[in-house]
């Protein structure tokens, strides 16, 4: 562990209280990308919980069940009521909670005005630290060569894209390059990826093409699913780049195996 | 040609045209469109507000479209030329048809038209025993190989040089067998010799439209090739074809969607031509047709006026979303079945074919949201596409896996206590299972995923239950 608290933060009087939305492949998969968001939170200062959550919902959402998505979007917003923000490892779910909540209830004035307020906390965890928190350096050390992937929701339903970036340009021993078509999609999209396995796969490949091409020795996002999705081509293909949330990154975290990788390192 | 396509049968386009060496190799190209795009944005700071204003044009038209086509209509009559209406493709067919009969047509050339593509004009022509003429180069490459246009505006993006070539060897017969058709300048050249003996033969002109303007009654069409002038000047009459949204109600109007349109299409300025026709030849005209038509077809559209499919109606044609599509570049627009690929036509299809012919198409997007990005009328692409997920879940449509799947998940995911058990034991177990590797090269249910890529095993305990096991041994 590298990190230490880099920013001041608030007070113990002001400190925020953050619920966590960990999202569920984070839940069920990687929990140490939960540890990781949790370290950068109390780092900067917020008091972080942890209320009692399923899935945000999104694969019925996506998937025309409406009902579904509803009723799992009451949940959470019920769940975080007493948080004074929500946050959440991920630009897709985040889109999920921030965008689509309040659509969801478009026609429904009380329960729009809910999640417009739910919408309104709601934050994906690297723009929160940065627009929010205003974190300007982590103190945590990577030794290598990276490349960020900007996930689709996050780039172009939150915005984020300059953030990462800046906490990245930060750590210590770090390098980063660009990727070649850098905002055109890994083809993960959820249930896109199983249902349409031979498109994920040929959109994929070829961003497997463009990551080895950067000649970056790990590849990050900030959500999940696109990394398990180019992790499991990389993988796949034989290829030795590691692929990492890039909360494990900022906080230090990396220590542990790479996602796809067992505890000891390949050979 | 296209009433019925292959929409359905999409997976399997998809898996034929992903194993086309020949495709794939060509298919790059539509890359190019996005460089070009994003040049010709950077270099004009009003484009984003141009956007908001072409949106409200289009917005604005639909909401009183009856109001403006009529009075379209009123200008084509009182500039000499006559007006159709058509409710579907086979009224278009019968009344473009009835017209070259009428007048004794033996040969029609073309402009390019993707109304004409939707309504399957050629092969009606060619049952009538009349000649169809593409005059558009793309669209001339692929009436020779009896395909259809595999993007709007780029019909033959899915065929390299060496492919045109060996097509113009095999269909100009008459020609030196050892000319040379090595640069893409003879091939032009070749064409446009080729091409303007049919010009002057044909007896009528056919184009599309891009913008019909309701206080003039004029029909616009924009080209880079200038074949169409030629189309609609020379034969003794020429007839429009055109969609009920292509009416804006001024010229300043379609001057302001024209700085969208090139710009999100190819990346120009402005198209090379820019073609305005109103009316048939006046007295004192030293050209022109003496007899001016024009055929407008609804084809399931005016029930999108007021339905959450609306907006898909102030699409203006310029192939941004295709270009910017991840799957459209993965496989290019044969494999979506139908006249209209890319994201624009996984909306379009199935509110013109119907779900159960289209609706793999607006299932078979990541949602990346490119295509709404660069959208120049901002038409919610993603979203549109989930509103027809919905209709086939209502409907029951999509696949049984899917609902069970979907069915058997969301009893776990809404009830936080058993789902926090149920995956905390199936991660474990996953861990146990995956241990050796970290990773899955095969799982059941999941044959989309692992016969591709490898699956990361979870790391064991959930992050819940890891959570609270901390958190009970502080409190």
């Amino acid at each position: 562990m590298n990190a230490t608290a880099a920013s001041a933060g608030p007070t113990r009087t002001s400190q925020p209280r953050v619920g966590l939305f960990v999202t569920c492949l984070v839940d069920i998969i990687r929990p140490s990308v939960g540890f990781a968001a949790v370290k950068l939170l109390e780092d900067a200062g917020c008091k972080v919980i942890v209320p009692s959550q399923t899935c945000c919902g999104q694969p019925a959402y996506n998937s025309g069940d409406r009902a579904t998505a509803k009723a799992l979007a009451r949940q959470a917003i019920e769940a975080f009521e007493d948080c004074d923000y929500v946050v959440v490892p991920s630009g897709s779910c985040g889109g999920m909670l921030i965008k689509h909540y309040p659509d969801l209830f478009a026609g429904e004035p009380d329960l729009a005005e809910r999640a417009e307020r739910f919408a309104r906390k709601s934050h994906e965890l690297v723009s929160f630290l940065v627009d929010v928190l205003g974190v300007r350096k982590v103190a945590a050390r990577y030794e290598g060569t990276v490349a960020y992937h900007d996930s689709c929701a996050g780039l172009r339903e939150l915005g984020v894209k300059a953030q990462p970036r800046q906490l990245l340009a930060g750590v210590e021993g770090l390098t980063l390059v660009e990727l070649d078509e850098a905002e055109t999609c890994c083809g993960f999209g959820g249930l896109f990826a199983t249902k349409y396995g031979e498109l994920s796969n040929a959109i994929v490949s070829k961003k497997a093409g463009d990551i080895r091409a950067a000649r970056a020795d790990t590849v990050l996002a900030g959500d999940l699913g696109c990394l398990l999705n180019m992790a499991g081509k990389l993988g796949r293909d034989g290829s030795a780049v590691k692929a990492r949330h890039v909360a494990e990154i900022l906080a230090g975290m990396a220590d542990g195996p790479a996602i796809g990788e067992s505890k000891e390192p390949r050979q | 040609m296209n009433e019925a396509g292959t929409s359905a049968h999409f997976k399997e386009n998809v898996h034929e045209a992903l194993t086309d060496a020949r495709l794939q190799g060509a298919l790059g190209f539509s890359r190019n469109f996005v460089g070009r795009r994003a040049a010709a944005v950077a270099r004009l700071p009003e484009f984003e507000a141009l956007r908001d204003s072409a949106r409200a044009i289009k917005d604005h038209t639909l909401a009183h479209l009856d109001l403006y086509l009529e009075a379209y209509e009123r200008k084509v009559r009182e500039s000499g030329g006559e007006v159709h209406y058509a409710q579907d493709a086979e009224e278009a067919r019968e009344i473009v048809i009835g017209l070259c009969k009428a007048m004794g047509a033996k040969s029609v050339t073309k402009g390019k038209s993707m109304i004409a593509e939707e309504i399957g004009l050629n092969h009606a022509l060619e049952a009538a025993g009349i000649e169809p003429v593409e005059t558009d180069l793309g669209e001339y490459i692929i009436q020779l190989r009896g395909e259809t246009p595999s993007h709007i505006i780029a019909p033959a993006i899915h065929l390299t040089a060496k492919d045109v070539e060996q097509e113009f060897r095999r269909a100009h017969r008459d020609l030196p067998a050892d000319r040379s058709l090595a640069e893409p300048e003879q091939l032009l050249s070749e064409a446009r010799q080729v091409l303007r003996a049919k010009f002057l033969a044909a007896d009528v002109g056919v184009t599309g439209a891009n913008f019909l303007i309701a206080e003039t009654g004029t029909s616009i069409i924009v080209t880079n090739e200038g074949n169409g002038d030629l189309t609609q000047i020379l034969p003794q009459a020429h007839i429009v074809i055109a969609s009920i949204e292509k009416v804006v109600p001024t010229l300043e109007d379609a001057a302001q969607l024209m700085r969208v349109l090139a710009r999100s299409a190819t990346g120009q300025d402005a198209s090379v031509y820019t073609t305005l026709s109103t009316g048939p030849r006046r007295p004192g005209d030293p050209d022109g047709p003496r007899a001016y038509h024009v055929v407008i077809l609804d084809n399931g559209r005016s029930a999108m006026l007021g339905g959450e499919f609306e907006d898909m109606l102030r699409c203006i044609r310029c192939g941004a979303c295709m270009n910017h599509c991840p799957v459209y570049q993965a496989v290019g627009g044969h494999a979506y079945g139908w006249v209209y690929p890319g994201p624009m036509g996984a909306v379009l299809t199935p509110s013109l074919i119907g779900v159960a012919e289209g609706g793999q198409l607006p299932n078979a997007s990541t949602f990346c949201g490119r295509c709404e990005q660069v959208c120049p009328v901002r038409i919610p692409l993603p979203n549109m596409m989930r509103h027809w997920r919905e209709r086939e879940f209502e409907r029951r449509l999509s696949p049984a896996p899917l609902r069970y799947g979907l069915g058997f998940w969301a009893f776990f995911a809404s009830r936080p206590a058993l789902y926090r058990l149920a995956t905390d034991v199936t991660a474990r177990a996953m861990r146990l299972a995956g241990r050796n590797k970290g990773r899955f090269s095969w799982l059941p249910f999941a044959g989309g995923w692992t016969r591709y890529r490898d699956l990361a095993a979870p790391e064991g305990a959930t992050f819940q239950s890891q959570w609270r096991a901390k958190s009970g041994a502080v409190r």
